[in-house]
């Protein structure tokens, strides 16, 4: 069932040597992303230019293997990105976890593509997608909320 | 290597090899009751303490017969005592809302711990909340264990409901409910005791124990999913309001307003559980039929196996005594670095079910100060061959997530 393909390399890599944890200066929006249901809890923090391009980003807090590595994963893909790129990756993202992704979306997510398998462990869904519908939620809905530091849940129903 | 007796009796074995080790939150079912509950919807479905034809009388015989069963299993003074809910956190908030809100006041105590399931907590919070009786946590030290000075000094005159988990789900410690009812009696207050844990391993004896309220859940004893148990002395019974209204609980109703029906049938309103009930006679026998000692025997040496095994690697920890025979064959572990919920699905991988998470206890978790455990949980029909095939699992972790060769 791919539990070998999603412990790999690129997951224990981005887990146990993670680039973007920590703080960044100069964030201009934070949230804090939670799976009530297992206790994955991450804050996410972006800074997003006037030109609308995702400067920098970091993220903290604490979760599995697959909630870590997917957000490190994902701050690679994005930093340096537009707003708009950043989401249309995350729409591949969501697509790719629930089993509908093409060859060229896996093609395009890079190293998230690593995580494909995560779909037929629907246990672990939620696990993935947190850091991605963490960042979806502070582009789409909060951005002008600014520095408000907010806080959302997410569970899926499975 | 012994071999399991019973395991045979347990269908889902054959029919999805796996190891179980997720008993603390739900038992497998012996073919005997999955049987019982058959033949009670093909030889007596009827609905029970209505019909006045012969079906609803052999419905409500074998609802009245489980309901014997149970008195005798925990030694109940009275099947008047006796009352079938879906399960322990129901039969709980049972004796939340009608004892704890009609009998507590402010300047009351209500004393708990922190290493109660949420549904022995989250009551008890509505309860002092809504009464202003203040809520007073029992903090136990790492094995588990609550001092003297610490009973001593938080259950004051002024407590008048203790209500603690007979085992832990997450230690598998005992509490000591006897000693913990004595000094609430003084008080001329009730202990009300979660025996979710309890029950399904141990022999409990209600009047032993002093309990005024015993809580358990029928499927944690390889009873059908929905039905559970609230034991409750008869004269706390008796002053006590219903809890829910409408069919089944009432002697009399006009349009303004109703009298009680007699216990336990004031505290089963609507359409009861019947098959449930008989479902869970069955599961009472069969577990009669195995008998504690062997359970007991069982579960601390397929426990001491664990421990013994888990010494041997540093990376790994268990919470709670060091002695096996004091975890009611629970284990609750963590390995360093791993998170439980990435060691869960790597066992799952090799078809070894355990739990990993907060186990309704986040409380417990922030007080020993980890985030998740994982939980192995035993129960009878686990044999050496399931420990061998976890630790075999468990030594894989570490390597599969990156550390070390």
């Amino acid at each position: 069932m791919g539990l070998e393909s999603i412990y790999g390399e690129i997951l224990n890599e981005h887990n146990l040597r993670p680039s973007h944890r920590g703080n960044i200066s100069g964030a201009t929006i934070r949230l804090e992303g939670k799976n009530p249901t297992c206790g994955d809890d991450i804050y996410l923090e972006l800074k997003v230019g006037e030109d609308g391009i995702i400067e920098d980003g970091a993220f903290s807090g604490s979760g599995c293997a697959i909630s870590q590595a997917s957000v490190d994963i994902m701050l690679d893909m994005i930093i340096g990105e537009s707003k708009e790129r950043a989401l249309e990756l995350c729409g591949k993202f969501m697509g790719m976890i629930h089993g509908k992704a093409t060859e060229d979306d896996l093609d395009d997510l890079d190293e998230a593509a690593a995580l494909k398998d995560i779909s037929h462990m629907p246990a672990r869904v939620k696990c993935a997608v947190l850091g991605w519908h963490t960042m979806e939620e502070m582009l789409k809905n909060r951005e002008s909320e600014g520095h408000a530091r907010g806080e959302h849940e997410y569970c899926t129903t499975e | 290597m012994t071999e399991n007796r019973f395991k045979k009796d347990f269908p889902i074995f054959d029919n999805v090899p796996c190891v179980y080790l997720d008993s603390a939150a739900t038992a497998q079912r012996p073919a005997q009751v999955i049987e019982a509950q058959k033949r009670f919807y093909e030889t007596m479905n009827a609905n029970p303490l209505r019909g006045l034809y012969e079906l609803s009388i052999a419905a409500t015989d074998a609802y009245e017969e489980a309901r014997i069963c149970v008195r005798d299993f925990i030694n109940a003074a009275d099947e008047a005592e006796i009352i079938f809910t879906r399960n322990a956190t129901e039969s709980l908030n049972l004796v939340a809302y009608s004892y704890g809100l009609n009998f507590l006041h402010e300047g009351d105590e209500i004393v708990t711990t922190v290493m109660e399931h949420h549904s022995n907590m989250l009551p008890w919070q509505m309860v002092a909340e809504k009464t202003g009786a203040k809520l007073i946590y029992l903090e136990p030290d790492m094995d588990g264990i609550f001092s003297r000075e610490e009973l001593d000094r938080k259950i004051t005159e002024r407590c008048k409901l203790i209500a603690i988990t007979h085992v832990s789900n997450v230690f598998g410690c005992v509490n000591p409910v006897k000693e913990l009812a004595d000094r609430v009696h003084r008080n001329k207050g009730v202990i009300v005791v979660d025996g979710a844990q309890s029950v399904p391993h141990m022999k409990v004896d209600v009047r032993e124990l002093g309990a005024d309220f015993l809580a358990f859940s029928g499927h944690k004893l390889m009873a059908p999913f929905g039905i559970g148990v609230c034991y409750g002395r008869r004269e706390l019974l008796e002053a006590m309001p219903p809890f829910l209204t409408g069919g089944e609980m009432i002697e009399y109703v006009k349009l303004d307003g109703a009298t009680w029906a007699e216990l336990p049938h004031k505290f089963e309103a609507g359409t009861v559980n019947p098959a449930g009930a008989y479902g869970l006679k069955a599961a009472i026998e069969y577990l009669q039929g195995v008998g504690f000692d062997y359970i007991r025997e069982t579960e601390d040496r397929l426990t001491a196996r664990i421990f013994e095994e888990f010494s041997k690697l540093p990376y790994m920890h268990v919470y709670g005594s060091k002695d096996p025979a004091n975890h009611s064959g629970i284990t609750a572990f963590t390995i360093d670095g791993v998170h439980p919920h990435d060691i869960s699905s790597i066992l799952d991988a090799d078809k070894v079910n355990i739990r990993a998470g907060h186990h309704c206890a986040q409380p417990l978790m922030e007080y020993l100060k980890v985030g998740n455990t994982a939980r192995a949980s035993l129960y009878l029909y686990n044999d050496d061959e399931d420990i061998d095939r976890f630790i075999e699992s468990v030594k894989k972790v570490r390597g599969i997530m990156g550390y070390g060769a």
